[in-house]
């Protein structure tokens, strides 16, 4: 029965990184001798085999690995991972695997391209020497280059690379730079990132001492971002995320979407059959087979709208009629019109959507949009 | 069986906040045994966790003591405890009428005050025997006789041998009794004259129905007795009489003419027995009731709102459960576009508004919006119909105003002379009218200004407190009304009047309030996701503007590795928030702008 529900994305996270960057709150720990690896994939594919064991399996169309590091494990263990796999995938299934530019990637990329990753994500984040310095970067944007042609060389034709926004003395002048460079790689999809401060990483400490662009500043980034990116022929389609006609992020897609997932590793997360868990941030809990822990129901209106409105497609009435059975409530709408006419949203037949200032402050526009809702009486 | 009556005496005691006066009627509590160690907590006659936090008495409170004296006698002691606060005026009145004698207690370093000197001349026009004491020598700035002459110059008493004492340390508190037993006469009164009793202090008790504390002045009371309250004519049957001892009641078959005791009858609100009535027997009646007696009129009146709006029910059965106990306190519902459904309610004065407040706030645990506090003014209309107003929402179109009159005051502020130059500037900056300045001794005076009521209200107690370190006293007394050029002052956000933000102000006035307003609401309004203009004016004229720019960035760039209950519980606690703001038109204004206004000066 499972072969007939949609195919769904498949999730493994990497928690190793040699150097932790000083930004990054997502889980992961020092890298560890190749011994250490085998059990962390060994314990991947326990869990793998739990939930592509018995008839419940699904099809899967995209597979993403992230970090964390990704490489770190090496073209083998990720071909072990793939082949455990490989009955459930699509023929067209995007595999996306995250890498940081550095040395010796050509090998691992035509390794990784021969077990089925056919795009690349490459954490770019700046092109300026400064900036990467700043961010704890321990590439220069030369080896980004140089990556983005190892992976092209090896076959894999679907590149991604990551920039970072507001990063600590950045000006317009410098993120141009970038841009500019990102362009001259063909790279066939952008994600341009807000820095934002966590609590727990070193940054979070240290942000007084930054020199973080002023909030005005940073919108004027990010919308100069937005802008550059449209004009070189990247649209924007998420609040973060841009790309050439018909190379959107499918993986992504999939949570905006409000579509089913499986995410395996520590600190990922999962959505399937209308449930959200989580394994959680401990890897060695991981390593001994720690079922993952219930995180509620999802799918839900509210969360349905939160996640459509960071698309630019917006909120649909189609598929909010198909999927909930009823029409888009009329305060919504009429919410929508107030935000139109402030410049925060485009309204169309059949929907709404925001624009990129209505993206600077979605927070705010969604929990009123949530408030709209409830008022309806269809959230509590 | 009735006590000699020559072996009584009535007294209570006044000073001015912080002199102790609460200590002392610890220590006599204690050298009387009237409480055994055990149950001695700090300021056992303040009840009230407010009134033992601020040091402050709120009620009156009374007790019967045994003291053993020197002259080998007993004598019962009846101390009656007063308020110690000028919006309680009448009650420390009534509460000197119940007695023959009061202690004054003074600071030995800070000298008279003007909260003693007020009720010291309530207490001497009552014809009360003053007893000073010098308290606080323990202090090393006491100078026990430079305030014993204060009192001499001052009050006009004899000082000489007037006990110092230190209440706190348990110094001389003996001679204080032994002056209580020389200098208090015993109660006068005829026991077989018709019953006349006068109410200085009711509280309601759950189980026994409203308890009042009366004074017999003639005849005798006992259970199963028909009274009758001579204000109102109402009547009924007596269910218990005794004495208030320090930690409980004491039943008696009888209280008698000079003694102090309580009466509980199964009624049901205190204002069916309110301070300063008289108490006489329906079958016998005194042909007058005792003098003095007037229903207690508010005089400062504000808005309460819950802040949940689900909690009117509760905010209302609150307010119920307190006039049960406050005669003086008014409310009546009313409604705000801004805030909902509220009560206007109606106090004596600042203090105690803001004690009502804070006992629904803590007893009810009620979450509350106030408007800003008014005055009542008078209204002539150009029809030549008088009317009050206490609600800006209810001030009427000035053009239909002949003439506006607001209630004035005559007010005294003691200092040392070195703030005099700052006490000036203040009281004309609240439009004071200077009356005269008398020196008291050589370093303090007594300054005597004419202020509106209404300049009083907002926080004219903590700017004297600042302005002078806190040295400053401040008494006032209701002179009537004056005519004044009023307006009434509207906010306006997003181009729509908040009423609950309304109010009535001098005209001199308007332009650097509606100013302060303006930009505390800018400081207190978030920025939202459309601009707010807030505008104040007056008679359709804006006279200040701010504005609340749109917000610019909020904003979860990244889509944490699917972890979507992340994002979920930020917009929840977004969304709770927003329930937490009132929303006007499309603006949202937290609660705390709408409290933000009534203290402009911080």
């Amino acid at each position: 029965m499972s072969w007939n529900s949609p195919p769904i994305g498949l999730y493994i996270h990497t928690p190793f990184c040699q150097v932790k960057c000083p930004y990054c709150d997502f889980y992961s720990l020092p890298s560890q001798g190749e011994e250490f690896y085998d059990a962390y994939v060994e314990a991947l594919e326990k869990q793998l085999s739990c939930f592509f064991g018995g008839t419940a399996a699904r099809r899967i169309d995209s597979v993403y690995f992230g970090g964390g590091t990704p490489n770190l494990l090496g073209e083998k263990r990720i071909g072990r991972i793939l082949e455990q796999v490989s009955p459930y995938l699509e023929n067209d299934t995007e595999i996306t695997l995250e890498a940081n530019p550095g040395e010796n990637l050509e090998s691992f990329f035509q390794g990784i391209h021969k077990s089925g990753v056919n795009r690349i994500s490459l954490g770019l984040q700046s092109a300026c020497a400064e900036e990467l310095k700043q961010l704890g970067r321990r590439h220069t944007a030369m080896q980004a280059a140089q990556a983005v042609e190892a992976a092209r060389k090896a076959g894999i034709s679907n590149i991604s690379l990551d920039l970072m926004l507001a990063i600590p003395r950045q000006t317009q002048d410098s993120l141009g730079q970038s841009l500019a460079f990102c362009e001259k790689l063909h790279p066939e999809h952008l994600s341009a990132y807000l820095l934002k401060l966590e609590p727990g990483t070193r940054f979070w400490k240290e942000k007084e001492r930054l020199f973080l662009p002023e909030e005005e500043e940073t919108c004027e980034l990010y919308l100069f971002a937005c802008r550059e990116l449209e004009r070189l022929g990247y649209h924007q389609y998420e609040i973060s995320n841009f790309a050439r006609p018909g190379k959107e992020g499918r993986h992504n897609l999939k949570y905006w979407h409000c579509e089913e997932y499986l995410g395996l590793g520590p600190g990922a997360h999962s959505f399937l059959e209308g449930k959200r868990f989580y394994y959680p941030r401990d890897l060695h809990g991981f390593l001994d087979g720690k079922p993952p822990v219930q995180d509620g129901a999802g799918g839900g209106m509210e969360e349905f709208c939160m996640l459509a409105l960071r698309l630019r497609e917006g909120l649909q009435e189609e598929t909010f009629q198909k999927r909930f059975g009823i029409p888009l409530p009329k305060s919504l709408l009429r919410f929508a019109g107030q935000l139109e006419k402030a410049g925060y949203a485009e309204v169309r037949p059949g929907g709404f959507a925001l624009t990129a200032k209505g993206f600077l402050v979605s927070n705010s526009i969604l929990a009123q949009a949530a408030v709209c809702l409830e008022q309806a009486g269809l959230c509590t | 069986m009735a006590i000699d009556r020559n072996k009584i005496r009535n007294f209570s005691i006044i000073a001015h906040i912080d002199h102790g006066k609460s200590t002392l009627a610890d220590r006599i509590l204690e050298q009387t045994s009237a409480v055994a160690l055990r149950d001695m907590e700090d300021q056992i006659l303040d009840n009230m966790d407010l009134e033992r936090e601020r040091g402050i008495t709120i009620k009156a409170h009374a007790v019967t003591l045994v003291y053993h004296a020197k002259d080998g006698q007993e004598y019962v002691f009846n101390l009656i405890d007063t308020p110690g606060h000028v919006d309680f005026n009448y009650e420390v009145s009534r509460s000197l009428a119940a007695c023959e004698g009061a202690v004054l207690v003074v600071d030995a370093s800070q000298g008279i005050e003007a909260q003693t000197l007020a009720n010291t001349y309530l207490a001497v026009d009552a014809g009360l025997e003053i007893v000073p004491v010098i308290n606080k020598i323990d202090l090393p700035s006491a100078d026990p006789d430079r305030v014993r002459h204060e009192v001499e110059d001052v009050i006009g008493i004899p000082a000489d041998d007037a006990p110092a004492i230190s209440a706190k340390m348990g110094i001389n508190i003996d001679q204080v009794m032994e002056q209580v037993v020389r200098l208090v006469p015993p109660p006068e009164g005829d026991e077989k004259a018709p019953l006349k009793a006068l109410i200085f202090d009711s509280y309601y008790d759950a189980y026994k129905g409203v308890i009042a504390h009366v004074r017999l002045k003639d005849g005798t009371v006992h259970p199963g007795d028909t009274i009758r309250m001579m204000s109102v004519g109402s009547e009924f049957t007596v269910t218990e009489c005794g004495y208030m001892r320090a930690t409980n009641f004491e039943p008696a078959k009888e209280l008698s003419a000079g003694e102090v005791g309580y009466i509980a009858a199964s009624i049901k609100a205190v204002k069916d027995a309110r301070v300063g009535d008289t108490i006489t027997r329906a079958d016998d009646p005194a042909k007058e009731p005792l003098p003095g007696y007037r229903a207690v009129q508010p005089m400062v009146f504000c808005g309460i709102y819950p802040a949940d709006g689900a909690k009117y029910p509760d905010l209302r059965d609150a307010l119920e459960r307190l006039q049960l106990n406050d005669a003086a306190l008014s409310f009546e519902p009313e409604t705000s576009v801004a805030l909902g459904f509220g009560f206007r309610c109606g106090f004596l004065g600042l203090l105690h508004m803001e004690v009502i407040q804070e006992r629904l706030e803590r007893e009810y645990n009620l979450d509350l919006i106030t408007t800003a506090p008014s005055v009542i003014y008078r209204i002539t209309k150009t029809s030549g119909d008088v009317i009050y107003i206490d609600n800006p929402t209810n001030y009427p179109d000035p053009s239909l105003i002949a003439t506006a009159e607001e209630p004035m005051t005559n007010a005294h502020i003691y200092t040392p002379t070195e703030y005099v130059g700052n006490i000036m500037e203040l009281c004309q900056e609240r439009r004071g009218t200077f009356k005269d300045m008398t020196y008291i001794d050589s370093d303090r005076v007594d300054i005597h200004y004419e202020l509106p009521l209404n300049e009083i209200i907002y926080d004219f107690f903590d700017a004297l407190k600042s302005r002078t370190r806190g040295y400053a006293s401040f008494d006032y007394e209701l002179m009537g009304y004056q005519k004044s050029d009023l307006v009434k002052l509207d906010i306006m956000l997003n181009g729509e009047v908040v009423d609950a933000l309304s109010f009535i102000v001098h005209a001199d006035k308007a332009y650097p309030r509606a100013r302060k307003m303006a930009e505390k609401l800018k400081d207190k309004i978030p920025r939202q996701l459309f601009e707010v203009p807030i505008q104040a004016c007056v008679g359709g004229r804006i006279i200040a503007r701010e504005t609340v720019k749109a917000l610019r960035k909020d904003v979860l760039a990244k889509c944490y590795g699917g972890d979507i209950t992340r994002k979920k519980k930020l917009l929840e606690k977004q969304k709770e928030g927003k329930k937490r703001m009132r929303q006007l038109g499309t603006v949202e204004v937290p609660q705390e702008a709408f409290m933000s206004v009534l203290k402009l000066d911080e």
